[in-house]
């Protein structure tokens, strides 16, 4: 899966899911405000993330997590190392 | 203190429509809603006789967060009550400056609670039940949910009592009004339609296995019935205190009168006659009036041999030389269990406001206890001041309500 692809994954979730607009969602823009996350919203996250790539969240991840650039960045991470070990 | 206790809204999501004109029309005509679900010839079941009940689309009338909470009950119970509170002219802006409470009806979540096992099992993780899960489980769902999704700020719980667990709901809330410890609650019974809900049920042989007509399969009172068939969806009535009423200006519907209630502590399954005809004498107490004095009783009645024949000879016992017009909805619904003692006011509560009594569709036989009950078999165009539904549960709960027209 390319980078691009990823983003575009994780963009088609989150207009889906979070019901976002799609505009809104910027590299730069800050996840968790954009999103309106709270405690449990990132319980889902998890649940999305490993049903769409096949890795599981670890919660403590998620502190180093701030814009959507981060998240696509950690996302693309785990999908190249699950890749690499397979 | 002894309030009167008004009925100022009503919202149904049925087999027999999803709005109150689609359940009167079907009221009105006798119309079945019973069809089948192949789905359950796979999972075993014995009958895959069902009531039809439609999901509803809730994406655009609550957000991502209030959605994921909701089981399927709990979505047609806020579908029911959405129409109620509309009809009862209670906006949010106006429940949230008010202590308005909610007293639900259920006894089951059983399709919630089975899917996060199942996930359980297969991915060893609990937290890929996601946040949802846990308030979808909880029997008071519908209660946890729609308290938090309407901003609710006085009593808050539910109410599980087998199959008079909508009856007992209205009972506790019209008990809260009249003796002014509230003045506004949502009163209610949900029910959930799927395989997950009723297969235990199913295995006690209860359900008729007349596949081949399900229109026909639920028989109160018949002679020939073979069994109940299981059904759903969710009621919701309005109650408010007559003050309350008067001062928001709001159209008073009816006035619930009576409750009685007992336990027959007896059988766990089978019905007892003694238990019912108590329940029936202190509701008729509480209300102050005589069984002569009632027009209408929506019985229980299910389609079951032993629960009809002992409340065909209950309500012979206390309405006797009465003549008293019976029917049992149920006919059309099928029985929508923990629902049904809500759902059950509701159809009574039209049938009063457009003046006809529902029929007892497949009533063609009566056996030896049913022959002694004045059952109407088609719809009869008549004034209804006063009507009785009885409300029956296993364990042996039994709740009878009284609701009388308001003049």
């Amino acid at each position: 899966m390319t980078e691009l692809e990823i983003k575009e994954k994780i963009n088609e979730f989150l207009i889906a899911e979070f019901e976002v607009e799609a505009e809104k969602i910027v590299p730069g823009a800050n996840l968790r405000e954009t999103l309106d996350l709270d405690s449990l919203d990132y319980v889902d996250l998890v649940v999305i993330i490993e049903d769409k790539f096949g890795f599981k969240v670890i919660a403590e991840d998620f502190i180093n997590i701030s814009t959507f650039q981060d998240f696509y960045d950690y996302v693309n991470g785990k999908v190249l190392a699950k890749e690499s070990t397979n | 203190m002894n309030n009167r206790v008004c009925i100022t809204g009503l919202g149904a999501w049925s087999c027999l429509g999803n709005n109150l004109d689609d359940v009167k029309n079907s009221l009105y005509t006798g119309k079945s809603g019973i069809g089948i679900d192949p789905e359950r010839e796979g999972w075993g079941y014995r009958s895959k006789l069902t009531g039809i009940v439609s999901k509803p689309e809730l994406k655009g009338l609550l957000d991502r967060r209030a959605r994921i909470g909701l089981s399927e009950e709990a979505e047609y119970a806020y579908m029911a009550t959405i129409e109620a509170l509309k009809n009862a002219g209670m906006d949010i802006d106006w429940i949230e400056k008010n202590e308005v409470g909610i007293l639900y009806g259920n006894d089951s979540s059983a399709k919630a609670v089975s899917q996060a096992i199942d996930t359980i099992r297969l991915k060893h993780d609990t937290t890929l039940l996601g946040s949802g899960s846990i308030f979808q489980s909880m029997n008071c769902t519908v209660t946890m949910n729609l308290s938090t999704i309407l901003k609710l700020k006085g009593i808050n719980f539910t109410v599980s009592a087998a199959c008079a667990s909508g009856s007992h709901a209205i009972g506790l809330g019209y008990l809260m009004i009249k003796w002014g410890l509230q003045k506004q609650i949502i009163c209610g019974g949900a029910q959930e339609v799927n395989p997950y809900a009723f297969g235990s049920f199913d295995g006690l042989s209860a359900f008729s296995i007349r596949e081949n007509e399900p229109a026909k399969a639920s028989r109160p009172f018949d002679r020939d019935r073979d069994g109940l068939v299981p059904s759903g969806g969710a009621a919701t009535v309005i109650l408010e205190s007559y003050e309350s009423a008067i001062q928001r200006g709001a159209n008073i519907i009816a006035e619930v009168v009576g409750y009685g209630f007992s336990s027959n502590g007896d059988h766990i399954s089978n019905s007892n006659v003694d238990g019912q005809v108590r329940s029936l004498d202190m509701a008729l107490q509480d209300a102050k009036v005589k069984a002569s004095e009632i027009d209408y009783i929506n019985a229980h009645a299910t389609s079951t041999q032993g629960g009809d024949f002992t409340e065909a000879q209950a309500i012979d016992q206390v309405f006797a030389g009465c003549n008293t017009l019976v029917s049992s909805t149920k006919s059309m619904t099928g029985h929508e269990c923990w629902m049904a003692g809500a759902s059950e006011i509701v159809y009574s509560t039209l049938m009063m406001q457009n003046d006809f009594v529902a029929p007892n569709i497949n009533f063609e036989n009566p056996d030896e206890s049913s022959a002694k009950l004045n059952i109407a078999t088609k719809t009869i165009d008549k004034n209804i001041d006063m009507f009785l539904s009885n409300s029956f549960g296993f364990g042996g709960t039994n709740s009878t309500l009284i609701i009388k027209k308001y003049k």
